[in-house]
C-alpha cells in the first residue's frame, strides 16, 4: 500500500507505548506467599514444562492446585510450554520444579514482559493492521488513523503489560480478531479456525461465540439449504471440530482428563456439562432477591436475540460487527450487578449466584479470593468489538472507549499505574479527536441517529437539538470522570479508618471482604456504577441505530 | 465546546504531534537515567542551599559546577519548584539521592522545558518555503519538518531517558536561526548570547553568527553584484552587536577548521540559510576535530540540519546520512538490556519515517542515496545485531569488551565524516545570492 512508512510508524509506536508501559512494575511484586499473576503464568511454565500432559489439569503433590493451577484451555498451556522452553535455555532456574516460586528479577522481568510483546507482535498487531487494510471506502490516511487508535487503546495496553496482569489477552484477542476478518472477507474456514483457536485459548471468548453461529448460520441459510450451503455448514463444522480436537487431543485418551479440564477452566459447575442445566434448579434454594438479577438476566439476554435473529437472517459483516457489540452490552450488565456489595450475604455469594446464571451458563474465572477484580479486568478485553466500529461511529466508540478505560482507574490506581493510564487515555484520545475530527462529526447523520431524531420529532416537533445534548452529555461525562479520578486519588490517605490503608493496600484478593471500608468503598463502588449506566446509555444510543434499520445494510466490506 | 473542538480538529495536526510526543515523553520517566540526573540534582541543591559566592566551589561531590552562570540560575529557579515535590533533594550532602517524588520533578522539569523547543520548532516552520508540497498534509515539508524535529530519536533518548536540559537550549538554538531568516537580527544575536551563557558548548557555532550578522546585518546593503558596499556600513549596528556578541571571538579551536565556509560566508553571502549551512559546519567541525567531544554533541549539527533537509533533495540526502549515523552512534548511551526495544523501536521509527517521508518529498528529482550510501546504511542493521546480541554471547567477551564500542565509533565515524565533506562541498560550490532581496 501507499505511505506504507506510515503505517510502519503507526505499529512502530505502538510497540514503543506497550513497552514503557511494561518498565513499570508488575501485580504481586514482592508480594508473598501468593505473589499475583504475573507469578502465575511462570508457575504455569513451570508446570508444564516440569510435568506430563497427564499431570497439568490435576492435583498433586507437584502440582498444588490451590497455588495458581491452569484454569485456561490446552492452547495456553501450550504456549506456555514454548515460552517455558525458551526459558530453558536463558536460566533453567526461571522454571525448575518448586524452587522457582516467586522467583523475581530484572532479567525474568524482562524476559516476560519480551514474551507478551512477542505475541502480541506475531498475533494480535498483524491481524489490527489487515483488519483496518480491509476496510473499504476510506482512505488510507483514514486507515492509519484506525490502525493508531486502535493500539493506542488504554485498556489492552493496561491490562496485557501494566502492573496488574502479565497476561496474553493481546492473543485471544488477535486470534478473535483474524476470525472477524476471515468471516467478513469469506474467508469462513480459515475465520472460523482462527476463532475455535481464540476459545481453545481463553474460554472468555464463548461469549462470542453466538454472534459467529448465528452470522455464519446465515451465510449457510443464504447459500441454500441444499447444495452450497449445506456444504459450506458441513465444511465448517468439520473445521471447527478438527481444531478442538487438535487442540484437546491429549486430553480425549481419558474420560476423566477432559473432564478435569472442564472442571478446570469452568469451576462450580457440577462436571457434567448438562448438569450444569440444572443450575435453574438451583434458584430454589436461593435468597428472593437474587431473582432479580435473573429476571435482569434473562431481559438482556432476550434483547440479544433479535439481533442475532436478525444477523442469522440478513448476514453481513456490519451487522455481525454490531451484534458483537451487543453481547458486550450483556456483559456489562451482568458484571455491574455482581458488583454490588451485599455485606449481609457477603459479595461470595453474589458472585456465585451471578456466575451460576451467567450467560451460556459457564461462569467466570472464580478463584475463591481473587473474584471481582480478575473478572472485571478480564472483563475490558471485551471492548475490543468497540474498536472495530471507530471508524464508521467515531464520536460514540471514542466516547465508549474512554469510559471504559476511566472506570478501570480505581483498580489501577492501587497498583500504581496512574501516569500510565492518564498519558495513554490522554494519547488515545488526541489520536481519535484528530484522525476522526470527531467533535466536528455530531450532527444526526454522523450519529446514526438520523432515524431515531425523525421518529421522536413525530411527537415532539421541536426536537432538533439532539446533538448538542449528546455533546453535552460527553463534556459532563469528561468532566465526571477527570473529577472520579482525582477523587479516588486523594480518598485514599487514611483519615477517619487507620486500618482503611492497611486494607487497600493489601492484596486484591480480600477485595471482596471489606466489612470495615464502607465509607471508601462504597464511594467507589457507586461511582464505577455511575460510570456503568454511563457506559450502558452510550451502548444504547449505538444500539439505536441498528434497531431502527429495516432494509438490508449494504455490505461495508 | 467548540474551541476544544477547533483544538483537537482534524486541522491542528502541530498541536496532535507535539502533545503525543509528550505523552511518549511521560512514558519514558520510569527509564533508566545517567549519572547526569545527578549532576542536575546536585546543580539543584548547589544553588539552592548556598549564597552564590559559594556556587562555583563548592565541591563535596564529584559533578561540580560547570555550566555558564544563565544555567546556574535556571537550576535555582527550578529549585523553587523542586521543594514542593521533595526537600531532601536541595541538601548538598545527599549524594546519588533519588527518590520517586526527585525522580518525577526532574523528569517532568525536562518535559516542561521542551515546551520553549516546541515554539521553536513551531517558528521554524514558518520559515521554510512550502510551495513546491503536494496537497496531502503528510507530505507538505511543515509537517515533515516538525516530525523530524519534535519527535528525533536523538534528543528524545539524551533528554528524556540519559537526561539532560538540551531540549529547551535548542529550543533557545532554533528560535534565534528562525528570527535571522524572518530578519529579525538584533532579537536572533540576543537569543544566541543568551544561549551561549547557559552552555558554552555552542561557541562551536559563534563563528558563523559572528560573520553572518556582520556581513548581513552591519552592511545594510550589497553592490548589484553581491559583493561588499563598504559605504553602507552602520556603525550604529555595529556596536549594538558587538554589546551582545563580544564573546564571539573567545577561544575555541574547532570552528578554525571551518574557516573555508566562513569566507564564503563573507565574500559570498547567501542570506539567512548560507548562515545555516555555515552553523552546521562549524558545529560538525568541532565535533570532528575537538579534543574532548561528547557524542550527544552531534546534535548540534543534526537539528538544525532538519531545517534545510526539507528545502533540497542534495540536502535532504546529506541530513540522512548524518543523522542516521549520528544517532546510532548514541546507542552506546542507552547500555541497558530494558532500554534495549525502545532504543531500537524509536530508531526505527525516527528512520524510517524520515527517509521514506523526505524520498516522498523529493520522489521527483533525482533518488536520494546512490548504492554506496545504501549499502552503508543497511550496514547498521547488522552491525547493530552483532554488537548487542551476538558478541556479548561469544568467547571473545572477556578478552576484547570493547570491540562493539570500537566498531560503533569508526563505522559512525565514516558516515559524519562522508556527511561532513559532502556539506563543505556544497556550501563551497553554491551559487551566492544576488542583491539583498526585500522579504
Amino acid at each position: 500500500m501507499e505511505k506504507w512508512y506510515l503505517m510502519t510508524a503507526v505499529v512502530l509506536i505502538g510497540l514503543t507505548v506497550r513497552w514503557t508501559v511494561s518498565l513499570n512494575s508488575y501485580s504481586g511484586a514482592g508480594k508473598p506467599p501468593m505473589f499475583g499473576d504475573y507469578e502465575a503464568q511462570r508457575h504455569w511454565q513451570e508446570i508444564t514444562f516440569n510435568l506430563p500432559i497427564k499431570q497439568w489439569y490435576f492435583n498433586s503433590s507437584d502440582n498444588n492446585l490451590q497455588y495458581w493451577g491452569l484454569d485456561y484451555p490446552p492452547l495456553t498451556a501450550y504456549h506456555s510450554l514454548l515460552c517455558a522452553y525458551v526459558a530453558q535455555l536463558i536460566n533453567p532456574d526461571w522454571i525448575a520444579l518448586h524452587t522457582s516460586r516467586g522467583y523475581e528479577s530484572q532479567a525474568h522481568k524482562l524476559f516476560m514482559r519480551a514474551t507478551v510483546l512477542i505475541a502480541d507482535l506475531l498475533i494480535y498487531i498483524p491481524a489490527v493492521v489487515l483488519y483496518c487494510c480491509c476496510l473499504k471506502e476510506i482512505s488510507t490516511k483514514k486507515k492509519i488513523a484506525n490502525v493508531l487508535c486502535i493500539l493506542l487503546y488504554p485498556g489492552l495496553i493496561l491490562i496485557d503489560y501494566g502492573h496488574f496482569q502479565n497476561r496474553y489477552n493481546s492473543v485471544s484477542l488477535g486470534f478473535a480478531l483474524w476470525g472477524v476478518l476471515g468471516v467478513s472477507c469469506n474467508w469462513d474456514l480459515l475465520g472460523s479456525l482462527a476463532f475455535c483457536l481464540a476459545v481453545n485459548y481463553k474460554q472468555m471468548e464463548l461469549y462470542h461465540s453466538l454472534p459467529f453461529f448465528c452470522f455464519l448460520l446465515g451465510k449457510c441459510f443464504k447459500k441454500g439449504l441444499k447444495g452450497k450451503g449445506f456444504v459450506l455448514f458441513v465444511k465448517l463444522a468439520c473445521t471447527v471440530l478438527a481444531s478442538f480436537i487438535i487442540c484437546w487431543l491429549p486430553f480425549f485418551t481419558e474420560r476423566e482428563q477432559t473432564l478435569q479440564v472442564l472442571r478446570r477452566l469452568f469451576p462450580d459447575k457440577v462436571a457434567n456439562i448438562w448438569c450444569s442445566f440444572s443450575v435453574f434448579l438451583k434458584i430454589k434454594d436461593i435468597l428472593p432477591h437474587h431473582i432479580q438479577i435473573l429476571i435482569s438476566f434473562c431481559f438482556t439476554f432476550l434483547s440479544l436475540l433479535p439481533a442475532c435473529i436478525k444477523l442469522t437472517l440478513q448476514p453481513s459483516p456490519r451487522v455481525f460487527r454490531f451484534t458483537l457489540i451487543l453481547t458486550l452490552s450483556f456483559m456489562l450488565f451482568k458484571f455491574k450487578l455482581s458488583e454490588i456489595p451485599r455485606e449481609a450475604e457477603g459479595t461470595l455469594v453474589v458472585s456465585e449466584v451471578s456466575c451460576a446464571l451467567s450467560f451460556f451458563l459457564f461462569s467466570f474465572q472464580v478463584h475463591e479470593k481473587s473474584i471481582l477484580l480478575n473478572d472485571l479486568l478480564q472483563f475490558y478485553f471485551f471492548i475490543k468489538p468497540v474498536c472495530l466500529v471507530l471508524s464508521e461511529i467515531p464520536f460514540m466508540s471514542t466516547w465508549f472507549l474512554l469510559v471504559s478505560t476511566f472506570s478501570m482507574v480505581p483498580l489501577l490506581l492501587k497498583d500504581e499505574l496512574l501516569m500510565p493510564s492518564v498519558v495513554t487515555t490522554m494519547a488515545f484520545f488526541i489520536a481519535c479527536a484528530t484522525s476522526f475530527s470527531i467533535f466536528e462529526k455530531t450532527s444526526e447523520e454522523e450519529l446514526h441517529l438520523k432515524s431515531f431524531s425523525i421518529s421522536v420529532r413525530k411527537y415532539l416537533p421541536r426536537f432538533t437539538f439532539l446533538p448538542r445534548i449528546i455533546q453535552h452529555l460527553f463534556l459532563i461525562s469528561v468532566i465526571t470522570m477527570v473529577l472520579l479520578t482525582l477523587m479516588t486519588v486523594t480518598l485514599d490517605p487514611p483519615q477517619k479508618l487507620p486500618d482503611l490503608f492497611t486494607v487497600l493496600k493489601s492484596e486484591e484478593n480480600e477485595l471482596a471482604l471489606f466489612p470495615d471500608v464502607k465509607n471508601v468503598n462504597s464511594a467507589k463502588r457507586f461511582c464505577e456504577l455511575l460510570l456503568c449506566v454511563n457506559e450502558i446509555i452510550i451502548l444504547r444510543i449505538m444500539d439505536l441505530h441498528e434497531e431502527m434499520e429495516d432494509g438490508p445494510v449494504a455490505p461495508y466490506f | 465546546m467548540a474551541a476544544f473542538g477547533i483544538a483537537t480538529g482534524g486541522g491542528n495536526w502541530f498541536s496532535a504531534l507535539a502533545l503525543g510526543v509528550t505523552f511518549l515523553k511521560c512514558l519514558l520517566i520510569p527509564t533508566y537515567h545517567s549519572t547526569d540526573f545527578e549532576v542536575h540534582r546536585n546543580w539543584l541543591a548547589i544553588t539552592h542551599s548556598l549564597p552564590i559566592s559559594q556556587w562555583y566551589y563548592e565541591a563535596t561531590s564529584e559533578w561540580t559546577l560547570d555550566y555558564p552562570p544563565f544555567f546556574a540560575w535556571f537550576e535555582y529557579a527550578l529549585s523553587h519548584v523542586a521543594k514542593y515535590f521533595d526537600q531532601e533533594m536541595l541538601n548538598v550532602h545527599n549524594l546519588n539521592y533519588s527518590s520517586s517524588r526527585t525522580l518525577l520533578f526532574q523528569r517532568f522539569s525536562v518535559i516542561f522545558t521542551d515546551a520553549l523547543f516546541v515554539y521553536a520548532v513551531h517558528e521554524c516552520c514558518k520559515c521554510i518555503d512550502g510551495n513546491k508540497a503536494g496537497k496531502e498534509l503528510t507530505e507538505k515539508p511543515k509537517f515533515i519538518l516538525s516530525v523530524l524535529l519534535l519527535w528525533n530519536f536523538g534528543l528524545l533518548i539524551v533528554d528524556h531517558i540519559h537526561f539532560q536540559y538540551n531540549g529547551f537550549l535548542f529550543g533557545l538554538m532554533l528560535l534565534s536561526i528562525a528570527r535571522l531568516f524572518q530578519k529579525r537580527h538584533m532579537e536572533g544575536a540576543f537569543l544566541f548570547a543568551v544561549l551561549l551563557h547557559f552552555k558554552h558548548i555552542y561557541l562551536y557555532v559563534a563563528p558563523a553568527y559572528g560573520i553572518y550578522l556582520l556581513r548581513s546585518y552591519c552592511f545594510t546593503a550589497n553592490k548589484p553584484d553581491g559583493s561588499i558596499r563598504w559605504s553602507s556600513f552602520s556603525f550604529l549596528r555595529l556596536i549594538s552587536l558587538g554589546l551582545m556578541v563580544f564573546l564571539v571571538s573567545a577561544l575555541s579551536l574547532g570552528p578554525f577548521l571551518a574557516l573555508p565556509s566562513i569566507f564564503c560566508l563573507w565574500f559570498k553571502p547567501q542570506g539567512p540559510k548560507g548562515f545555516l549551512r555555515s552553523l552546521i559546519l562549524c558545529a560538525l567541525s568541532s565535533f570532528m576535530f575537538g579534543w574532548h567531544v561528547h557524542e550527544k554533541a552531534i546534535l548540534l549539527a543534526v537539528l538544525p540540519m532538519s531545517l534545510l533537509s526539507v528545502g533540497k533533495a542534495g540536502d535532504a540526502s546529506i541530513f540522512l546520512i548524518l543523522t542516521t549515523t549520528g544517532h546510532y552512534s548514541l546507542f552506546p548511551l542507552l547500555f541497558t538490556a530494558p532500554e534495549l526495544p525502545i532504543k531500537i523501536l524509536l530508531m526505527l521509527l525516527f528512520t524510517i519515517y524520515s527517509i521514506s517521508s523526505l524520498k516522498t518529498l523529493f520522489r521527483k528529482e533525482k533518488p536520494l542515496f546512490n548504492w554506496m550510501e545504501t549499502f552503508y546504511l543497511l550496514g547498521l542493521g547488522p552491525l547493530e545485531v552483532f554488537c548487542e546480541f551476538v558478541f556479548p554471547f561469544t568467547s571473545r567477551k572477556l578478552k576484547y569488551p570493547f570491540i562493539p564500542l570500537f566498531l560503533t565509533s569508526v563505522y559512525c565515524a565514516v558516515g559524519i565524516t562522508y556527511a561532513w565533506f559532502k556539506l563543505y562541498v556544497s556550501v563551497l560550490t553554491d551559487p551566492p545570492v544576488g542583491k539583498t532581496k526585500k522579504q
